[in-house]
């Protein structure tokens, strides 16, 4: 089928710019530059180390958006999970400061998931239960997200030590790519296996299928036999936990506290790599990496100070980016086909 | 008025306000399970909106922005359009009319006063033009551009008042010399200010007669006009539209024109009538109330505006309420998303005080396409 093959070929874009990318900065840091050269700034490996970091709550969100959209409900509340998440994740940390590091963190991790399923399974029961448009549920996760963690925050909380990097013996000595992919804190590596856990689930595996049939054609898969609506309820709270992740990412990884709205839209550039990666997890890791890029070298470029743009446009980027990705690429993807729309099994309406 | 349509007018109110009392409930619920006191927090939040002229005052100053951002978020959901984007339009109509403000000084009030109006609600305009045009040409979601574009307005109005860095960045075009460290703009000059109906300590501007009078231009245009029909038929099936030989490609970018004037004018009254200068942290959350207040609103122009009233009540009751109970005033916020919820989703109200759909019953909630349509 033709557009089969369309269909694999632009979720490849992304991942393909990533590649690019890495293979450009590899041959950029095997050459004798000087530190302070544009091409040192826009691909050392302190850039691409803050492009990973960047990249991984896109990536996560990103994941979440296709668990939920593969089984037919439209999430744009990603960034109001991630926020709960995250939130959690800070509170539990501070509640137990006095407990051996890891387990603390451990703990922190464990309350982003379950805040994350929460938010998921709200989002599921409005959209299939209460038949609310999904795309208002979302905007009530983010705002209800939003308000509850500013309400509920005490600036004098301190949140006492984060995730540090584990090197991976061998690995991470190769040269560029060690230093950017080997020697990363746990929920790094975790958000990469994720990606490709996701992929073989999705596509290799008998719940991928029946998820996959909900999302496209609902009727068909009901009369196979598979319960439609309990495939939407579990995979929106599995995506609401991913999302959760990225949020406990961010605060128990990357920064270490918890700022009201510190998501600062991630969950939205999420949606928009999961739809620049044509709703397949490589893909969408791909464009995750290409939206982090924009954030990494926007921190490369304000740290290094080298360009006369004012530091407001440079912090544009990501956004901007965001919609001209979007808007180059609509019509050349295709969501699957259920999306939004409730699903009844016959006679069951009241 | 017969009996029928009164007990449909009696219907049309019973969701609403049942998501508002659920919401309330449920806010004193989340208070009470915080440590907080919900009884002090509330009547304190009444006696702010409501127990003083000047509480009376604050409510009708902050009834305007409410008022106009809401109904920019219903003339969107009119055409199936969801503007999360009044944040972003509303900052853009703030920094058109503030440069208009601080400039130009010396030209009589009758000319300055609408011209600086008139740049903030083409500020707007045209921010808000920019996702239209971007669904019709490319069909990229609204939903996604208007809120990356509320982040690009936002980092565009700070520059415009940026005071300059240490290490020689160059300061913005509309920042004050005089304020010297503080990024902010001159004050707006004395004939770009809209006159106060009742001066200080009240500070109840005219703004809000034009943001009232918006309206009532909003009924006519919807309910009496080709414009109106086209928006609303757009909204309803824009398939059946094409096959009318309505030009949906240009509604869907008019209604977005026209959202997005409605909430620069909201920046540029509360510019010209409230702040009389501009500070990157002048955004506020007007812009995502207005959602709320647009669906609380069913999307009617005149149940937008009771719904703003309500809103601008509670914003105006908050420091009365933190100040009284201690209790933080973003739980105002939490309330606003819960009412959101439980009028977005009549089916939760109706579930929870067991009322029956009436057959003939249709929904004040908007229908929002995603993807393929």
């Amino acid at each position: 089928m033709s557009s089969a093959t369309k269909f694999k070929r632009t979720s490849m874009i992304g991942l393909g710019i990533a590649i690019a990318l890495l293979v450009t900065s590899i041959i950029v840091n095997l050459l004798p530059l000087p530190n302070d050269s544009i091409w040192k700034v826009l691909f050392g490996v302190s850039t691409l180390n803050f492009t990973l970091r960047a990249t991984i709550p896109l990536a996560l969100g990103a994941m979440a958006g296709i668990l939920c959209e593969r089984t037919g409900i439209i999430n744009i509340g990603i960034e109001g999970m991630m926020l709960a998440g995250a939130f959690a994740g800070f509170v539990v940390k501070v509640l137990t400061n006095d407990w051996p590091l890891m387990a603390s963190l451990l703990a922190g991790v464990a309350a982003a998931l379950i805040a994350g399923a929460l938010m998921g399974y709200i989002h599921a029961l409005f959209s299939i239960k209460f038949k609310m448009d999904q795309i208002i549920s979302g905007t009530f996760l983010i705002l209800l997200a939003l308000g509850l963690t500013s309400y509920l925050f005490n600036p004098d909380w301190v949140a006492e030590g984060k995730f540090s990097p584990i090197a991976i013996p061998v690995l991470s000595d190769i040269p560029v790519i060690g230093d950017v992919f080997f020697n990363n804190p746990p929920i790094t590596y975790t958000a990469l296996i994720l990606v490709v856990l996701l992929h073989i689930g999705l596509f290799h595996t008998k719940w991928g299928l029946r998820s996959r049939a909900a999302g496209e054609h609902p009727r068909a898969a009901d009369t196979l036999g598979v319960n439609v609506n309990f495939y939407r309820y579990l995979n929106t709270t599995l995506g609401g936990m991913v999302a959760g992740l990225a949020g406990g990412f961010l605060v128990l990884e990357a920064v270490g506290q918890f700022q009201e709205g510190m998501t600062a839209g991630r969950g939205f550039i999420s949606l928009a790599a999961m739809i620049f990666g044509n709703w397949m997890p490589f893909g969408a890791l791909g464009a995750a990496t290409l939206f982090g890029y924009t954030q990494g070298v926007q921190n490369a470029l304000l740290l290094a100070g080298v360009v006369d743009i004012p530091r407001h446009f440079i912090s544009m980027l990501p956004y901007v980016v965001t919609i001209i990705a979007v808007a180059g690429l609509v019509g050349r993807v295709r969501p699957p086909a259920a999306e939004g729309k409730v699903y009844e099994t016959e006679g069951s309406s009241e | 008025m017969n009996q029928s349509s009164f007990r449909r007018l009696l219907r049309s109110l019973l969701i609403p306000v049942l998501a508002v009392l659920t919401a309330l409930a449920i806010g004193a619920i989340i208070m009470w399970l915080a440590g907080d006191d919900p009884i002090a927090a509330y009547k304190g939040l009444f006696q702010g909106a409501f127990g003083s002229k000047r509480g009376w005052a604050t409510t009708i100053r902050k009834w305007s922005p409410l008022l106009l951002t809401g109904l920019s978020v219903a003339i969107a959901f009119q055409a199936g359009l969801f503007n999360i984007g009044a944040a972003g339009q509303f900052m853009m109509g703030t920094v058109f009319s503030v440069w208009a403000g601080i400039n130009f000084e010396g030209m009589p009030i009758y000319l300055h006063l609408p011209f600086a109006l008139g740049m903030g609600i083409l500020g707007g305009l045209l921010w808000g033009a920019i996702p239209g045009i971007l669904k019709v040409t490319t069909g990229a979601h609204e939903v996604i551009t208007t809120i990356m574009l509320n982040y690009i307005a936002a980092l565009f109005a700070g520059w415009t008042v940026y005071a300059g860095g240490s290490q020689g960045q160059k300061p913005g075009p509309l920042w004050d010399p005089a304020a010297k460290a503080i990024s902010q703009t001159p004050p707006v000059v004395e004939s770009a200010r809209i006159p106060f109906i009742f001066g200080p300590p009240y500070r109840v501007h005219w703004g809000i007669v034009l943001a009232v009078l918006m309206i009532f231009l909003f009924a006519w245009l919807i309910n009496k006009t080709t414009i109106g029909f086209e928006l609303r038929t757009v909204g309803r099936n824009f398939k059946a539209a094409r096959y009318a030989g309505i030009r949906v490609g240009w509604t869907v970018i008019l209604a977005m024109m026209l959202a997005g004037a409605l909430a620069g004018m909201a920046g540029a009254i509360e510019t010209l009538g409230v702040n009389f200068k501009f500070a990157p942290e002048f955004g506020g959350s007007v812009g995502f109330e207005g959602i709320t207040v647009a669906l609380l609103g069913q999307t009617n122009p005149f149940g937008v505006g009771l719904a703003a009233f309500f809103l601008a009540s509670l914003a105006a009751g908050g420091a009365k309420m933190q100040f009284d109970s201690g209790v933080s005033t973003d739980i105002i916020q939490v309330i606003n998303a819960l009412m959101l919820a439980f009028v977005a989703a009549p089916a939760i109200v109706r579930w929870l005080y067991r009322i029956r759909k009436a057959p003939e019953e249709e929904e004040g909630v908007p229908k929002i396409s995603w993807g393929g349509g």
